[in-house]
């Protein structure tokens, strides 16, 4: 399992970017084939694309907790460079945090055209 | 080199850094500068640059700005959480909130640049090295070439499209470029607001002749565009004798309305004198210019498909031109 997890790897590592890579594959090819099939269906398109970013969102956060908890809750600061269990385990919930903020604002910016978008184009 | 050489070499780096400016400054104004917009979605499109210009400019300042503080002013290392705060907030956080303020304000311009009912629609189709300009009238279409005219104040609407290959139809003091693609429509509308000649240009790569696939475009009152089309409308009204064009077989390429010249491969000849170019913004639309572009073709326009005529005895070379140049 990913989530509810007493240690971190490179699974839980991968889960905010992977996240990041569905969600911004989904509004590309969702709007790729409703403007060529269904232009029509805009507004649609818009809240599939904001439920899509909600639920985004939704794991990443939830991602992001699982990080802050295997981090120890920040007990110890970056760079978590020994060769120990305990800096193996900061240094991955820690990479993971980062990405999960990376991940967050990349949902963001990638759904923001969505937003903004009047018409498919003729 | 001795010091005086020194101060030759300074005092030349000084001319050359005014006149690169000079040049630089220069190509802010004139026909083709989409720094000196002359439709709403020009000026749009140089806001967002005087905008991105202005927030770039900040951030270097702050960068450098730093740089400097860092290396003159603050000596001593800061402590392992200042230090981290500062990457926090200059590394992550603030670039972000720039980053989504200046792409929510690139995004705010998608609808813009599409609005408006248009009052008048024109086809053009990009070909190897030409344009061929269609205006599509509740009194039917009107055929013309390597020249737009616009009525101010009104949208227009272009339909774009390509006979050959990709093409871009960029008039930068109107608007954006946008690409002709052969077998798909693009649609730009522009809203032209000042009065005036501009010159638009193919702004992708299509052959060896794609330098020299320019267009002039005309901004005119909009009772001066409607008298214009009227005229466009009309046949030609030859005032020279057509006999040598014909019988050289002009007329197998190239269109003009009410004589037998009925092709369609080249440019409609129809009113070609009153149109301020000669080979797509080539040259000035002078009777010398007319005969160079005809003996000469390939050799102005590499890759054109017209063969040159150069053959021609001068007799039938002026016959041509006498006849070329009655046509307005």
């Amino acid at each position: 399992m990913l989530f509810r997890r007493e240690t971190p790897n490179l699974w839980t590592l991968l889960t905010p970017p992977a996240v990041w890579a569905l969600h911004f594959l989904f509004c590309y090819v969702a709007g790729a084939i409703i403007c060529a099939k269904a232009p029509e269906a805009l507004g649609e398109l818009r809240l599939a694309i904001a439920a899509a970013t909600g639920l985004a969102l939704v794991i990443i956060a939830a991602a992001g907790a699982q990080a802050v908890r295997h981090w120890g809750f920040g007990s110890d600061a970056p760079p978590h460079n020994q060769p120990t269990d305990e800096d193996q385990k900061h240094f991955l919930a820690f990479a993971t945090l980062l990405l999960a903020g990376l991940s967050a604002v990349a949902v963001l910016f990638g759904a923001l055209p969505a937003l903004f978008i009047a018409e498919c184009g003729a | 080199m001795g010091a005086k050489g020194g101060r030759a070499f300074e005092g030349l780096e000084k001319a050359a850094l005014v006149a690169g400016a000079g040049l630089l400054l220069g190509a802010c104004s004139g026909p083709q500068s989409a720094l000196d917009p002359a439709g709403r979605e020009a000026a749009e499109v140089a806001r967002l640059f005087w905008v991105m210009l202005a927030g770039a400019a900040i951030i270097w300042l702050a960068v450098i700005g730093t740089a400097v503080f860092a290396g003159r002013f603050q000596k001593t290392p800061l402590g392992e959480r200042a230090g981290l705060r500062i990457v926090l907030w200059a590394g992550a956080i603030i670039p972000t909130l720039i980053l989504a303020a200046l792409l929510t304000f690139g995004l705010r311009l998608m609808p813009v640049l599409r609005a408006g009912e248009p009052a008048l629609t024109v086809h053009v189709s990009g070909e190897q090295y030409w344009w061929r300009v269609t205006y599509r009238t509740a009194q039917g279409e009107v055929e013309t070439a390597n020249e737009l005219r616009l009525p101010a104040g009104r949208p227009a609407e272009i339909l774009l499209d390509s006979a050959d290959v990709i093409h871009s139809f960029w008039i930068p003091a109107l608007a954006g470029k946008l690409d002709m693609i052969p077998g798909r429509t693009n649609r730009l509308v522009l809203n032209p607001e000042r009065t005036g000649t501009y010159r638009g240009v193919c702004a992708e790569f299509c052959g060896r002749a794609h330098a020299f696939m320019a267009f002039s475009v005309e901004v005119m009152e909009p009772a001066a565009f409607e008298a214009w089309l009227a005229r466009e409308r009309a046949p030609a009204a030859a005032t020279a004798d057509a006999g040598a064009f014909l019988a050289n077989g002009c007329g197998g390429c190239h269109s003009v309305r009410g004589t037998p010249a009925t092709g369609t491969i080249g440019p409609d000849l129809t009113h070609v004198a009153a149109r301020p170019t000669l080979g797509a913004g080539l040259l000035a639309n002078t009777p010398a210019n007319r005969r160079r572009f005809v003996s000469e073709t390939e050799k102005l326009k590499p890759g054109v498909r017209m063969p040159a005529f150069g053959a021609l005895e001068s007799d039938q070379l002026d016959a041509i031109d006498a006849y070329l140049g009655s046509l307005r």
